[in-house]
């Protein structure tokens, strides 16, 4: 069936995803299928409005345009009821991962430090890029070798990532930069840099490597009908 | 009967202010038994528009049947028509125009007619699941067209990412025909299950009417617009015509609308597009043959002091209205609270055929529904051939000299915005989303996946307008089967074909006629596949001051292929493969691109088709994609031979080559008389190379599969050629032709993005 049941949480032991919900989520049935039907992890939908996450182990924010995205991206999202529990459940230690759009609102929320700017180009950018894995000790990567290339789509208009010096040097020395856009061959330069992202940065984590924040949509490399499959490795090592 | 305003009288110049003819007027008034108000006569001309009412086209659209095997839902019957396609899904998709608001205001004018063809579809209770557009433009090097292209693209980039449905294909055309009227063409195709249908009536008394969505506003009385102004003091401002679209609200709607679809509490359902709440209510009702009231005081309002002929007329977007089932308000209600949008209730299903429109309880109009939409008028047009078709069609290919250097044609004929890679344009577009893309735009025909089943769906727009132009009949018999063979090349079998017929002004006899002529063409060869026609949209007035665009009936062609793990893609997949022509090429270089683009002559008769001919090429192709025999198949268009071998490689994963040096047979039998040459059974060789004939496709398989091939395709009588080899890092063609892949690909990739990046 094309409809995605809106609720469903199986019982049993392993891995408990949740997907959060935002007025404006798009990528929220991508990243359920991928969970639920690639990977066989029990995973459920969470409403935005919804005050309190149910207990699981993994929550996604998943990408979209939510409130449409007019203000500042994910600006507005960081202030849904559901976000305070998110913000616990990251404290305690659980796993968030924010796509895309969920890379935005985790910026805007405080979680991972920086801020998305507009495209270099200014337009719409959907392709595969290649990214360089710069980390692989985290928990969403350790299915993939240190330095691996991957070929993984974005789909974005603001992904182009800034922070200040301090922040950046910050990122490098707790060698919290997880991807990076490089060339196929793993170099790096601007002409391999889609979108003007600051040291080349397409993914970032956190000191205590439970939140990860990734512009470069996984759920959209993960089988092999759609031609691309370096995304799967990332929701295995979750596993 | 009381009326809430005393207008001005309605002198005849308000009613040709309205579009209204003397004699429609008289119409009004036996429909309703008396001179109609002014709120009356606006509704009127809204609805009898040709845009609402088809008056002028109707009896053409006849033509085309619309019944077949599968066929839910007919053409006209509802917002979309609805394709059976097996364990219980169907197929609903419809494409339509937005030429004139994007002209005016490229961004709103083309992201709006995303937005309006996205609510055709999920009226119906269809998931959109992917979107695809056809559009054309002037000339690329004029900074006017680029304007548009820029503004265009973005709009349809800003709506379709936004609402987080695809778009996944469709085709880009320049000439100078359309310098100053664009056309934007958008196409949308949805999923529903079978017994999830909702239909656009409003059936049993007594049940509630409820308006969704934004408040309404003045925006989009368009044409209309000037008698308002005269009529209320508070809308002394100029209001755009172009209304502005908000895809996070449509997004809203769109999930409140499909959540509702899986309630018992939904009776009918119908969105507010063009003619606005005029349009829904009475439709509804006509559909229904029931009554039907509503009070304008309860419509949700963004602006104060509008007048009942405003509101009725507005179109104000992303709204719809929806007919619910008595007692289950709640329900409705609640769903549209969680997404935070307003539900009104404005009014109820009454016995009766008639349509009451109240104003805080006074009554601001009182027609019969059907009055509306069924009696509009119907107007049978003069028609006359125009003149330039005699003088246009002749060509002496004698004073056509062979170009010296092949090589440089292919080169130029690449760099033709037309042919030219489009990535600059779909790369902008998120083509991706719902994980279900399996085939990328820049393939014949977009393909994907239906999740939890084997099926996908492949899709494909087309029209060649040089060909309409210069013979209406045989162009619109080639608009279809050339759709067709893009969506059959996936291995897909057609389910059903939308249309949308892009025309100049229907008063001219001679435009009237190209129509007619397109549309007897179109139907022909749905008659031929045995394809119905679902649904479409007419859009007439196409000028500029040079005169009418060319004829342009796009076609858009839906198909299903049950097992995807058939498909097949259109690029030269492995080194070895063996090439082969299937068809037959003849000297036709008329109306060819490369007569155009390097001869510089819009000239001469379109190639000829033979409806048999290419009906057993689609059912040779589907055969042997359904026994997996095909690694690639790529139809023969624009540029011919050399083109779409150009684009088998450059499109190639590997970017393979090939040496195609068997080209002897094909010259040799290329015998037959030709009407347009004297130059009866030798094939010219810009006619092997660039020559557009039709029914024609290059298919590529492993040597194992050889037998197969020519064993079938002899089975249906085809010729069958096989021409060369795919690998290496060259595309040889013959003795012609030798250029470097990676040469050809990137003067291919970076046409449109050096007319188009920087001066934003």
């Amino acid at each position: 069936m094309h409809e995605l049941p809106r609720q469903e949480l199986t019982k049993g032991e392993g891995l408990k995803a949740v997907i959060v919900v935002f007025p404006g989520s798009n990528c929220d049935t991508d990243c359920f299928h991928v969970l639920r039907d690639v990977l066989k992890i029990p995973v459920e939908f969470v409403w935005h409005k919804q005050g309190k996450l149910p207990q699981c182990d993994l929550v996604v924010l998943p990408g979209g345009f939510s409130y449409g995205d007019y203000l500042r991206t994910g600006a507005i999202a960081r202030f849904s009821p559901v976000m305070q529990d998110v913000k616990r459940h990251a404290e305690a230690g659980r796993l968030v991962l924010g796509i895309c759009n969920g890379f935005q609102i985790l910026l805007e929320a405080g979680l991972l430090p920086g801020a998305m700017l507009r495209n270099r180009s200014l337009s719409f950018i959907c392709k595969p890029v290649w990214l360089r894995v710069e980390n692989n000790q985290t928990p969403f990567t350790r299915k993939f070798q240190s330095g691996a290339i991957l070929q993984i789509p974005i789909a974005h208009g603001e992904g182009n990532y800034f922070c200040d010096n301090d922040t950046l040097k910050g990122l490098e020395d707790s060698q919290s930069i997880v991807f990076r856009y490089s060339a196929q061959t793993g170099e790096l330069g601007d002409e391999f840099n889609p979108n003007g992202s600051l040291g080349h940065i397409a993914g970032i984590t956190n000191a205590k490597r439970n939140i990860l924040g990734m512009m470069p949509h996984p759920e959209r490399a993960s089988e092999s009908l759609l031609a691309l499959t370096d995304g799967r490795a990332l929701w295995e090592s979750l596993v | 009967m009381t009326m809430t305003q005393n207008p001005p009288a309605i002198t005849p110049k308000l009613i040709a202010l309205h579009g209204i003819t003397p004699e429609e007027y008289q119409m009004i008034i036996k429909k309703i038994g008396r001179e109609p108000n002014l709120t009356e006569l606006g509704m009127f001309s809204v609805m009898w528009s040709e845009h609402c009412s088809y008056k002028n086209s109707k009896p053409i659209l006849k033509l085309f049947p619309t019944s077949g095997a599968g066929v839910l839902v007919k053409a006209g019957e509802e917002n979309a028509g609805i394709v059976d396609i097996g364990d219980g899904l169907a197929v609903c998709f419809k494409i339509e125009s937005h030429n004139h608001p994007s002209a005016i205001e490229p961004f709103q004018g083309a992201a709006t007619g995303v937005g309006g063809i996205l609510r055709d579809i999920f009226t119906m209770g269809a998931r959109p699941i992917f979107l695809m557009n056809s559009l054309r433009f002037g000339k690329l090097d004029s900074p006017q067209t680029q304007r548009l292209v820029r503004g265009v693209v973005a709009g349809i980039s800003h709506y379709g990412n936004c609402m987080g449905i695809p778009t996944v294909g469709g085709e880009v055309y320049f000439d100078e025909c359309y310098e100053g009227n664009p056309l934007v063409n958008a196409m949308a195709v949805g999923l529903v299950t079978k017994d999830s249908i909702v239909k656009g009536k409003a059936s049993g008394a007594g049940n509630p009417v409820y308006y969704v969505g934004p408040g309404t506003g003045r925006d989009g009385l368009g044409g209309a617009a000037f008698a308002s102004r005269d009529l209320s003091e508070e809308s002394h401002e100029d209001r755009p015509a172009v209304q502005v679209g908000d895809p996070f609200m449509e997004k809203l709607l769109m999930e409140a609308c499909l959540e509702l679809c899986q309630t018992d509490a939904l009776v009918g359902m119908q969105d507010m597009g063009a003619a606005g709440l005029t349009c829904a209510t009475s439709e509804t009702a006509a559909r229904a043959a029931m009554g039907i009231e509503i009070d304008l005081a309860k419509v949700p309002q963004r602006e104060t002091g509008m007048t009942s002929y405003e509101i009725m007329l507005s179109e104000s977007q992303e709204r719809m209205l929806i007919i619910v089932k008595k007692g289950k308000e709640k329900i409705v209600e609640d769903i549209f609270e969680k997404w935070d949008l307003h539900a009104a209730r404005i009014g109820e299903v009454k016995e009766g055929t008639t349509m009451r429109v109240f104003e805080n309880g006074k009554l601001a109009s009182e027609i019969p529904a059907k009055a509306l939409v069924d009696e509009g008028p119907v107007n049978v047009r003069e028609e006359k051939q125009p003149a330039y078709l005699e003088l246009e069609q002749k060509l002496d290919l004698a004073g056509i000299p062979e170009p010296q250097d092949f090589n440089a044609v292919l080169l130029k004929l690449l760099a033709h915005p037309s042919i030219a890679s489009k990535a600059w344009i779909w790369e902008q577009y998120d083509h991706m989303v719902r994980t279900d893309t399996v085939f990328y735009p820049g393939h014949d025909a977009a393909l994907v996946r239906i999740k939890g089943t084997t099926k996908g769906l492949a899709a494909s727009t087309d029209c060649n307008s040089l060909y309409c132009y210069l013979d209406p009949y045989e162009g619109g018999k080639i608009a279809v089967a050339e759709a067709v063979r893009n969506v059959i090349s996936t291995g897909a079998r057609p389910l059903g074909m939308t249309n949308c017929l892009n025309f100049g002004n229907p008063m001219k006899p001679e435009v009237f006629w190209t129509f007619h002529q397109a549309v007897n063409g179109m139907s022909d060869a749905c008659r031929a596949f045995g394809i119905p026609v679902t649904g479409g949209n007419v859009s007439f007035y196409n000028e500029n001051p040079q005169g009418a665009i060319y004829p342009t009936p796009t076609v858009g062609i839906v198909g299903l292929i049950e097992d995807i793990e058939t498909r097949v893609p259109s690029a030269f997949q492995n080194q070895g493969d063996l090439i082969f022509l299937l068809g037959a090429t003849r000297n036709e270089i008329g109306a060819s691109h490369y007569l155009s683009v390097i001869h510089g002559r819009k000239q001469g008769l379109p190639p000829r088709l033979d409806l048999e001919r290419e009906a057993a090429l689609g059912r040779l192709i589907l055969g042997l994609a359904g026994k997996k025999v095909l690694s690639s198949c790529h139809d023969l268009s624009e540029g011919g031979l050399a083109v779409t071998l150009a684009e088998c490689a450059i499109r190639s994963p590997a970017k393979l080559g090939a040496v195609v040096d068997q080209l002897d047979m094909v010259m040799q039998s290329a015998l037959g008389p030709q009407a347009q040459t004297g130059t009866e059974g030798k094939l010219r060789a810009d006619a092997l190379y660039f020559g557009e004939s039709q029914s024609r496709c290059v298919v590529t398989v492993k040597p194992e599969h050889k037998e197969v091939l020519v064993h079938e395709a002899q089975k249906w009588g085809l010729p069958v050629f096989q021409i060369g080899k795919a690998g290496g890092k060259d595309l040889v063609l013959g003795e012609r032709i030798q250029l470097a892949v990676a040469d050809l690909s990137r003067l291919y990739e970076k046409v449109l993005p050096d007319s188009l990046n920087g001066g934003v």
